[in-house]
């Protein structure tokens, strides 16, 4: 806890551009270029889900880019692909995590950076290779891949032979997610090295704000599961181009070729690709979970509802998110028998989530509520997390599973419990921690309209695809038009695509409002929200070794809001007892 | 004196809660309770069972969404900045075990409740006297075949398939037991009568869905994944492949012909007398 003692690198920020804001070595400078990336994917992101939307309803539509302008079925499949790459890898994994946590988890502890600097210029610099892989294979020839996210063997481990897109295409999709396993798997020993060793005095566990928290037990998830991950992807790669067969039977006939493979698994891709994909999950939500308790304990001016719970219910959930992946795979001839452990696992896992939504409750509980942007999108997510939440009651019961299993009801489920919640972290951080970031405020009237047509729009999207699943409309499907009770959904795809149009096209107020604030915002001060934690004590812009110099002692834990017999409202941790003023 | 921020005190976020929550709650009862966008009608026993999992479901869910958004909706407003000091409180460990408790007897009760359908569904094999068809996905196309009078299905040779002689399935032509097999386009089955199909794939990962069933299965190239079920009511129903196989996926259909027994029988005479010529 006492790591200061031999500064562990100079605390004078470098002199050059390059140097400064490339290849920086300052955690809050690796921060932003982690959340400009993720800026950039998710744009190109929401451009395809919309060129997914557009398809869907107007399947004629003259789109630029594409041949002819007309979107095929296998460019159809490639959107969704990349869309789903992007969205999952670049954007819910990077940002949170990464972006967000890289900022501030050092502040937040009391550190000067990164417990591993050059490590993290590394984690970002490969990041952005495996992005730039990535959309490169959109480039060359043959086309993006179009075997889907999560890329099932053996359509993408036997080449071109079974479609367009999987040749080069294929390999380079491989190429880039083993590159960001790389990244990932970096970063997570840091964030680990950093929370266990550089924590300011008197920094106790149980002091650690819940963001702390959310990151440390990410990055123990990221280290176990990109590790599995990038093995598969090694083995995939091997399939694909030094004939082994890890993934790929005997006896296989694709376009009327005799592959001479023999052996493989194809449910072994499974496996491994969903050991990582659960995790992967809670990779995209814990950290998320830990800025909702952080955000709604300061706008409610109240101490996080029972702390522990959320400290030992973060746990729990990290621990046992390596036990369900199975649940990705009830339909996939694994053995029937493991179902059932599998199923009473991912509802054991809902116990955790649950007692995080109810002492979220009870944040708010006798709280005095400020309607702050950050709030708004905060209380939002609780809305979402219930909602989301509750449809996996469903598909962890594998009977269930049974009909709802990739159907439109799973695009809605993980759309609003991983993908709308998360964002929805994401944007309440962005109006949280702007003022620290850039010493300006973020517009806030701006922000809550921003608030309003994004809540009301995600519901509009997502709510009706869980009913189109009751119908039995399959997901990744180029066109609904070869199946009848499927050409009879097209009144609600087309809602559904309104309301997309409108909620994306409420997105520019953000990005106006982002960039537009970096400049010509309001003036931030030092602590604008009346917070409690370390962020809030170091001045604006923050020093390159973000204190300093003058490490602070920590004296209480991180939500000390409306104390009895306190002057103010709120209690910094680094505020000695008896500095602290008394009321009347 | 406690100062009042216009911009943080204002009712007017808490009050467009309590609408945008209540309208969430009462579109999501109604379309349920309506039955407005819905499952088709199941024609099998297990099907039925597999319904009755879904009720229980939606009333245990639907009760737990109506409160919790209810509840959220409620505090956002009574607790709205009113210039008041919040209530300084760090949590209930009484409420932490009770909440903890129930919610996982219920999430647990609902799970060891679902096992039955599925062991319905998985566990039991099917009776002897099943009939056996083999159902085959390959890009992008289902092949059903039956065994035909011998009862017995012919060997397959992957280096025989060729869809252009009208084999592609690969039949191994030297297999006597091949001979008679029926091989089809589309499902053809009798009600009432139990049935056990075989599901494999040729290239890639296909999955067998037919909504009325209940009952979606991947196909596996290297595996053959029995399912088995009875159907109880006539009609043609649809058969979609459900699991990414290339860009025909979409357009991987087939009709499931759920017919009499003795429709079934003439049919299945009529495909013998053609595969004799």
């Amino acid at each position: 806890m006492s790591a200061h003692a031999g500064s562990i690198h100079h605390s004078e920020a470098p002199k050059g551009w390059i140097r400064h804001y490339i290849f920086s070595l300052d955690h809050k400078i690796i921060g932003t270029q982690y959340i400009l990336l993720g800026l950039s994917a998710v744009t190109i992101g929401v451009i395809l889900s919309l060129i997914v939307r557009l398809h869907l309803v107007w399947p004629n539509l003259h789109i630029w880019g594409f041949a002819n302008g007309i979107v095929s079925p296998e460019d159809y499949l490639r959107v969704i692909t990349m869309h789903g790459t992007l969205m999952v890898f670049f954007v819910l994994t990077t940002v949170p995590q990464s972006g967000f946590g890289n900022y501030f988890l050092p502040i937040q502890i009391g550190a000067p950076d990164m417990a591993f600097p050059t490590i993290n210029m590394l984690s970002f610099w490969t990041t952005f290779l495996a992005l730039i892989v990535l959309l490169a294979s959109a480039f060359v020839p043959g086309g993006a891949t179009i075997s889907g996210w999560t890329s099932y063997a053996p359509l993408s481990a036997v080449g071109e032979i079974a479609g367009p897109g999987l040749g080069l295409g294929q390999t380079l999709w491989v190429v880039s997610i083993a590159l960001f396993c790389g990244g990932s798997l970096m970063s997570a020993i840091n964030f680990l090295g950093t929370t266990i060793d550089l924590r300011t005095k008197g920094l106790s566990l149980m002091r650690m704000p819940l963001t702390v928290w959310g990151w440390f037990i990410t990055a123990c998830l990221a280290l176990l599961a990109f590790g599995v991950l990038l093995a598969a992807c090694i083995l995939l790669l091997l399939d694909r181009l030094a004939q082994t067969s890890f993934f790929i039977p005997a006896d296989l006939s694709v376009s009327g070729v005799v592959l001479h493979h023999a052996g493989g698994s194809p449910l072994l891709w499974q496996h491994l690709f969903w050991f990582f994909g659960h995790p992967e999950v809670y990779i995209a939500i814990l950290p998320a979970m830990g800025i909702i308790s952080h955000v709604l304990s300061t706008f409610s001016r109240k101490p996080v509802f029972g702390y522990k719970a959320m400290v030992y219910s973060l746990t729990a959930i990290g621990f046992l998110s390596f036990t369900v992946w199975g649940h990705h795979m009830f339909i996939s001839g694994m053995n029937p028998y493991s179902a059932l452990a599998f199923s009473i696992l991912t509802l054991v896992i809902g116990v955790p989530s649950a007692i995080k939504t109810f002492n979220w409750l009870g944040t708010l509980w006798g709280g005095r509520i400020h309607f702050t942007a950050a709030m708004l999108f905060a209380i939002g997510f609780v809305s979402l997390f219930v909602t989301g939440g509750l449809s996996g009651i469903f598909l962890a019961q594998p009977a269930l599973d049974l009909y709802l299993h990739d159907t439109s009801y799973v695009i809605g489920h993980f759309h609003l419990i991983m993908g709308v919640a998360a964002i929805f972290a994401m944007f309440a951080a962005s109006y949280y921690w702007f003022p620290k970031m850039f010493g300006h405020m973020m517009n806030e009237t701006l922000g809550k309209i921003h608030f309003w047509f994004t809540f009301i729009g995600v519901y509009c999207i997502f709510m009706p695809m869980h009913y189109l699943g009751y119908v039995g409309e399959a997901r990744r499907y180029a066109s609904t038009e070869s199946v009848n009770y499927m050409i009879a959904l097209h009144p609600v795809n087309m809602f559904i695509s309104f309301s997309a149009f409108v909620t994306m096209s409420a997105q520019l107020l953000f990005y106006f409002n982002f960039f537009w604030s970096i400049k010509h915002g309001k003036p931030a001060e030092r602590n604008p929200w009346h917070g409690t934690t370390l962020e809030w004590s170091v001045s604006t812009p923050v020093p390159h070794d973000n204190f300093a110099g003058d490490y602070p002692t920590v004296y209480r834990g991180p939500y000390e809001y409306s104390v009895p017999g306190a002057a103010d409202d709120f209690i910094p941790q680094h505020l000695a007892p008896e500095q602290v003023a008394k009321a009347g | 004196m406690l100062s009042r921020k216009s911009s943080t005190g204002s009712a007017v976020p808490a009050i467009l809660f309590a609408i945008v929550l209540l309208i969430l709650v009462a579109s999501t009862l109604y379309l349920h309770i309506a039955k407005t966008w819905w499952f088709p009608e199941a024609i099998t026993p297990v099907g039925h069972q597999i319904d009755q999992q879904f009720f229980a479901t939606f009333v245990v869910t639907g009760i737990v969404f109506v409160l919790a958004q209810i509840a959220l909706a409620w505090l956002v407003f009574r607790y709205r900045d009113q210039g008041r000091k919040a209530t300084f409180v760090r949590g209930h460990h009484g409420l932490e075990v009770l909440w903890t408790t129930a919610t996982l007897v219920v999430f647990v009760a609902l799970g060891v409740m679902a096992a039955h359908a599925w062991g319905e569904v998985h566990f039991g094999g099917p009776s002897p006297d099943a009939l056996q068809i083999e159902v085959t996905g390959l890009q992008f196309q289902w092949e059903f075949r039956y065994a035909g009078p011998d009862g017995k299905f012919g060997r397959i040779n992957v280096k025989d398939i060729d869809a252009s002689v009208g084999n592609p399935l690969g039949l191994d032509a030297s297999d006597p037991a091949g001979k008679d097999d029926i091989v089809v386009p589309d499902l053809y089955l009798p009600v009432d009568r139990p049935i056990e199909l075989m599901l494999r794939s040729q290239d890639v990962i296909h999955s067998f869905f037919v909504r009325e069933l209940r009952i979606k299965q991947d196909c596996v190239p290297g595996l053959i994944i029995p399912i088995h079920f009875e159907v109880n009511k006539t009609g043609d129903y649809e058969v979609t492949c459900n699991q990414l196989c290339g860009l025909g996926h979409y357009h991987m259909h087939a009709i499931m012909h759920a017919m009499s027994e003795a429709d079934f029988e003439q049919w299945e005479k009529k495909q013998e007398a053609q595969n004799a010529q």
